[in-house]
């Protein structure tokens, strides 16, 4: 018996000093997205089972307005993740390269400042940049539907590559320097250690740089509202999942919002993350793992 | 040998240097033009202010215009109470998972470690029934909870590998004397304080700067935030660009600030949370 009641003594300390922070996680993190999945099969509190996604798949214009901003974030996620990663990678070589020393610290601190900047902030720098008023750039960037995204894209990855490179500074710093010293000693070039070394040792790092990438980017909804607003031109070319759910959740102009519709469209939204990160996880980032022993 | 050696490393110099010039240029042109006359910030954006260019009006309207001031208090009072209690939430929690190691705490942290990867905003619509019908919207209260929620995975994540790091004796020492888990757990405290420091600073920077719940939770204008003011004021193509730019300067300050001074914390909460 007594075993027992010691562990219960143990849950039941555990209990109380977990409980404020799993208080707060449960009621305003889990507790919302489960019941948004609860009332996405809901309308008007009445159970109405696949309805509303069946609205979100098959009404003409917000099913091809779906599709359309899906389209979109996969492309923002493709190109800030081939972006950002090789950016990201190249200056946390050459910080942790051992050739820039005493200037380290101020290079990196430096090279973050821009992710501490709000979105609203760094749209309206990069607008006022590119803008023809200021006339540095002859192009309307942000009035093409061709340029528009990738130009957006671009902005957040110049706000947000302070990120990546500090998880691969930091797993670079990590990396045991007599393997290093070993490799120099053979007559390994920089080049040779870092492809051949480093990079191997880091891949879980980049791993998940790039699932984070894909679950920021497919949440994502700031940087679009912040320089488009909630119908996010020219012509909806800008649109992304984020946007598309505020607009049918809020409403947006003459639109009417509606929460079980903005439920259903969280829901997807949601599963593609969901997806996503789980299959990623249970594929590629094992492996990395893997390979690392 | 060394005569290369240099020149590689003014090769590497050079580059950062590049890309130091490219991350802090665009906001350095915004700052140098917050400081002149309309005409100037038009004519030649990329000058910087001479004595028939400068001014400090911008800033005065910025400042005077509006609820700035407001604003400016309801995003401290929001930034600063999220992160009081996410630090303390995540304190005890943390010390909880690694005295009382059990299969339930185990368990526990596995929760807070998928927590860290939430997309919270998608749970808005219900957050939103949820504050309306506590009679919380547009309050601080309704926004320091959201960001409670969704601070304190990563907090606890955090704390979790400081705690661990702490020795054994300390806490013998402090329970032979007769203190309780709870005294104990004070004692212990100082022992983590550079971890509690990179976990205020990792907490503060998204709640200072989010745009997506005080957009939904506090639009009164008695609660807006900075960063939603600013949106606004950005919003309706106002021809006071002087105010505009000083008001997005005075927005940035802050946090520009408060993380060069705790950059070392700042990276160090960042890599150790999601590194891993």
């Amino acid at each position: 018996m007594k075993p027992k009641t010691l562990m219960g003594k143990r849950h039941r300390k555990l209990l109380l000093f977990t409980t404020p922070a799993l208080a707060f996680f449960l009621a305003f993190a889990v507790f919302p997205l489960i019941g948004t999945i609860y009332i996405s099969f809901y309308r008007e509190s009445k159970f109405v089972g696949l309805a509303n996604f069946k609205f979100l798949f098959t009404d003409e214009t917000l099913s091809s307005r779906f599709f359309s901003a899906f389209l979109h974030n996969c492309e923002f996620f493709i190109i800030a993740a081939a972006v950002q990663l090789p950016l990201a990678l190249l200056m946390a070589a050459l910080l942790t390269s051992g050739r820039v020393r005493r200037m380290t610290g101020f290079y990196r601190t430096i090279l973050f400042i821009p992710s501490t900047l709000s979105v609203v902030i760094v749209g309206f720098i990069w607008r006022l940049i590119i803008s023809p008023l200021w006339g540095i750039v002859d192009y309307p960037l942000l009035g093409e539907k061709a340029t528009a995204l990738p130009t957006i894209t671009l902005m957040s990855v110049w706000q947000y590559l302070g990120i990546p490179l500090v998880f691969l500074y930091s797993a670079l710093l990590a990396i045991p320097s007599n393997i290093i010293e070993a490799a120099r000693v053979d007559g390994a070039s920089d080049f040779r250690i870092f492809f051949r070394i480093k990079m191997p040792l880091i891949a879980p790092q980049i791993g998940i740089i790039t699932i984070l990438t894909f679950i920021w980017t497919f949440n994502g909804f700031d940087i679009i509202f912040a320089l488009n607003g909630g119908m996010p031109g020219p012509d909806f070319s800008t649109d992304v999942l984020g946007t598309l759910f505020y607009r049918t959740f809020f409403g947006w102009g003459a639109d009417q919002g509606d929460q079980n519709l903005g439920a259903a469209t969280a829901t997807v939204i949601f599963l593609i993350i969901l997806l996503g990160t789980a299959g990623y996880f249970a594929t590629i980032q094992r492996r990395l793992k893997v390979s690392q022993l | 040998m060394k005569v290369q050696n240099q020149s590689k490393n003014l090769l590497v110099h050079f580059c950062m240097i590049f890309f130091v010039l490219l991350a802090i240029g665009p906001i350095l042109v915004i700052v140098i033009n917050s400081f002149k006359t309309t005409d100037a910030i038009f004519s030649g954006p990329l000058k910087l202010p001479d004595s028939a260019t400068f001014t400090l009006d911008g800033f005065k309207r910025a400042i005077l215009n509006g609820n700035f001031i407001g604003n400016y208090i309801n995003s401290t009072v929001i930034t600063v109470g999220s992160t009081v209690l996410t630090v303390v939430c995540s304190c005890l929690a943390a010390y909880g998972i690694t005295e009382f190691t059990t299969k339930l705490a185990t368990m526990i942290a596995g929760l807070f470690t998928i927590g860290i990867m939430l997309p919270v905003t998608l749970g808005t619509v219900v957050i939103l029934k949820m504050m309306v019908r506590f009679h919380l919207l547009n309050t601080h209260v309704s926004l320091i909870l959201v960001y409670v929620g969704i601070s304190v995975p990563l907090g606890v994540i955090l704390m979790v590998t400081n705690f661990k790091t702490v020795s054994n004796d300390l806490k013998e020492a402090a329970r032979i004397d007769g203190a309780n888990e709870f005294r104990t757990f004070l004692i212990v405290l100082p022992l983590v304080k550079p971890g509690i420091a990179a976990v205020a600073a990792i907490t503060m920077l998204p709640i200072w700067n989010d745009l997506w719940f005080p957009l939904i939770l506090t639009t009164g204008p008695k609660t807006q935030t900075l960063t939603l003011g600013i949106q606004q004021f950005v919003g309706v193509h106002t021809n006071d660009w002087q105010a505009l730019i000083a008001s997005l300067v005075l927005g940035a300050i802050p946090l520009i600030l408060l993380f060069t001074l705790f950059s070392k914390q700042f990276i160090k909460g960042l890599s150790d949370g999601y590194g891993k």
